[in-house]
């Protein structure tokens, strides 16, 4: 286990030969967003050109926007599960209950939305404190911790609400307050919701916090070698916990903006939202191994998938086309990702 | 002599029916390199993760300056001024050289956006990591922001060394630190440790290199079956005697034994 040698020397000195390719490997690895970034550019270049005016028309850009608002915000919060190294399959059980708990709260029980919210709130971060707790204290893989609670989760949610839906009628008449977040204010021809603003909001929130204060350099550490973390004193299992509780409350926000973008309550509704959290990470150029890549990447995973649905639409190509490009979008996201890790080595 | 700046007497710990200390004394003087070696197994590395934190005996005592120490981790250790650079570098290999120097210590911003929002000031870190890394001659590093998985062996090695030396005010132990190196690399961090010698920081060195022990070591410690054997200086005995106390194959004469 020699290191090679870099320069005859001194043990400091940098002065690598790199070919063209090693280059682009060496900038990807100081800046993974970089490949969504390109995705994203190629794409809209591409259904510019196949669909024509109407994909760019400010319509259907902030359309994009708006459907891409809850998977986005579900997104974030897987972001801070993967970067430790994690995975967190029960972010849409979260969010999906967390609905359904609002709804009940202050629709069926006739709470205001000023209590039912906070409420909603907290059981997003139980839950997530939950998933926290089981995956440091017994020290079970997250993915198994994950995956059971998806499922205890999901079916407090079909037991709170009976398996009924709550319809827009009865929440515009009981607490029009949980819809905010659908609401739309036109701008330059745009349809823009405060879901929009919202999912925006949440991921220069989170930027921050993972980029500009100590709590963020430390969940990068724990995802990136755990026990080096530990070793430099950070005390690792807090910082999971608190990544734990934060993605459930972020899911707990996006629970609200889903209520807006639906218009109703399902117990039903975004079943598959836990695996499009996870593309979207991966699409992102977040490292499923921990410790990589940005948050703002995710937000862009996210964007990629929404033009690709949008733009496929548009050119009338059958939806199942979508599912097939995303999928081969995951599978060379990861590869690209394990050629730039090999810049370590 | 002057006062140990680390001192433990009768240091014991078990794990289950295994004797990993058994009674061990240790004294580490001011100014000075001390090599602990001992055969795998001896219980070496056990009696080094008791001085900086990541164990507790279960009997015995520990002293830092005089002063009685019991440290429950080893954050403790450190905040009372016992760095460790492990044999694993505990350096986390995607985060940057100044994040990686201030991994668990970061400084804040002074104002409300530190006290409030906990902005860290880069500034001051980048700066700090710079200035700490070019007093020990490892300034041809030159992008401060460059991930450290980046760096070759020896400059990761650098980087940890220097990460100890700017917060340990007290002491300095270093586990194995030549050896996952090359011959030079090795000869540089030899260099470097005898470089954080003279600023006065007292080094607790855990090393199998023979050459590299007798080269540096102003003193050295024989740890053998759970406790201290004798202390030799490198000048009084060969290299292949302290390998034969180390191993049991000779027995140490009466004025060294412990």
């Amino acid at each position: 286990m020699h290191p090679p040698d870099t320069t005859a020397e001194s043990h400091a000195s940098f002065e690598q030969r790199r070919t063209a390719l090693g280059r682009v490997q060496a900038f990807l690895h100081a800046y993974p967003t970089m490949v969504p970034v390109v995705v994203l550019g190629l794409s809209l270049v591409a259904f510019g050109l196949i669909a024509g005016e109407r994909f760019f028309s400010p319509f259907n850009l902030s359309l994009i926007m708006q459907q891409v608002t809850v998977i986005g915000i579900l997104a974030a919060a897987q972001s801070l599960v993967i970067l430790t190294a994690g995975i967190d399959l029960s972010v849409a059980a979260i969010m999906v209950l967390t609905t359904v708990a609002m709804g009940q709260l202050a629709v069926e029980l006739g709470l205001p939305a000023g209590i039912a919210i906070p409420l909603g709130m907290a059981v997003g971060i139980a839950c997530g404190t939950l998933n926290g707790l089981l995956v440091t204290r017994l020290k079970l893989p997250p993915f198994i911790v994950t995956l059971g609670t998806w499922n205890v989760f999901f079916a407090l949610n079909l037991w709170i609400s009976g398996a009924q839906s709550i319809r827009s009628q009865a929440i515009d008449a009981q607490a029009p307050m949980l819809k905010v977040f659908g609401q739309s204010f036109g701008l330059f021809g745009t349809q823009f919701t405060f879901g929009s603003i919202l999912l925006l909001a949440i991921f220069g929130a989170l930027w921050y916090l993972l980029n500009r204060t100590a709590w963020g350099r430390h969940v990068y550490a724990v995802g990136d070698d755990k026990d080096a973390a530990e070793l430099a004193g950070i005390r690792t299992d807090r910082v999971l916990i608190s990544v734990y509780a934060l993605a459930g409350l972020v899911c707990a926000v996006g629970a609200w903006a889903a209520i807006g973008r639906l218009g109703s309550i399902s117990p039903q509704s975004f079943y598959e939202g836990n695996l499009q959290s996870i593309t979207a990470v991966v699409i992102g150029g977040i490292s499923l191994f921990g410790g990589r890549g940005s948050i703002m990447g995710a937000l862009i995973g996210a964007l990629i998938v929404g033009v690709f649905q949008s733009g496929l639409r548009l050119a009338g190509v059958d939806v199942l086309w979508q599912v097939f490009a995303i999928g081969w979008l995951i599978i060379v996201a990861v590869a690209i990702d394990q050629w730039i890790r090999k810049v370590a080595s | 002599m002057s006062e140990p700046v680390l001192l433990a007497r009768k240091l014991t710990k078990r794990y289950g029916r295994v004797v990993a200390l058994d009674g061990a004394d240790f004294d580490l003087y001011p100014g000075e390199i001390l090599a602990v070696i001992g055969d795998n197994g001896a219980g070496k590395s056990t009696l080094i993760k008791a001085l900086s934190g990541a164990v507790q005996p279960d009997a015995g005592e520990m002293r830092l300056m005089g002063e009685p120490m019991l440290f429950r981790s080893p954050m403790e250790a450190r905040a009372a001024g016992i760095e460790t650079v492990y044999q694993t570098l505990a350096l986390s290999p995607a985060l940057s050289i100044a994040d990686n120097m201030f991994l668990g210590r970061e400084i804040k911003k002074s104002g409300p956006l530190g006290r409030f929002l906990g902005a860290l000031d880069r500034g001051a870190m980048r700066r700090i990591a710079r200035q700490k890394l070019s007093e020990l001659g490892l300034m041809t590093i030159q992008d401060i922001d460059q991930a450290v998985e980046t760096l070759s062996g020896g400059q990761r090695q650098g980087v940890a060394v220097a990460r100890a030396a700017a917060f340990g005010s007290k002491v300095v132990i270093m586990d194995e630190p030549t050896a996952a190196l090359g011959v030079k690399e090795s000869r540089r961090v030899l260099d470097l440790i005898l470089e954080v010698r003279a600023r006065g920081l007292p080094i607790v060195l855990i090393s199998h290199n023979m050459p590299h022990v007798f080269e540096i070591a102003d003193r050295i410690h024989v740890h053998r079956l759970g406790r201290r054997l004798c202390v030799v200086r490198p000048g009084d005995v060969s290299m292949s005697d302290a390998v034969a106390f180390m191993t049991g194959a000779k027995e140490p004469p009466e004025a060294l034994a412990a």
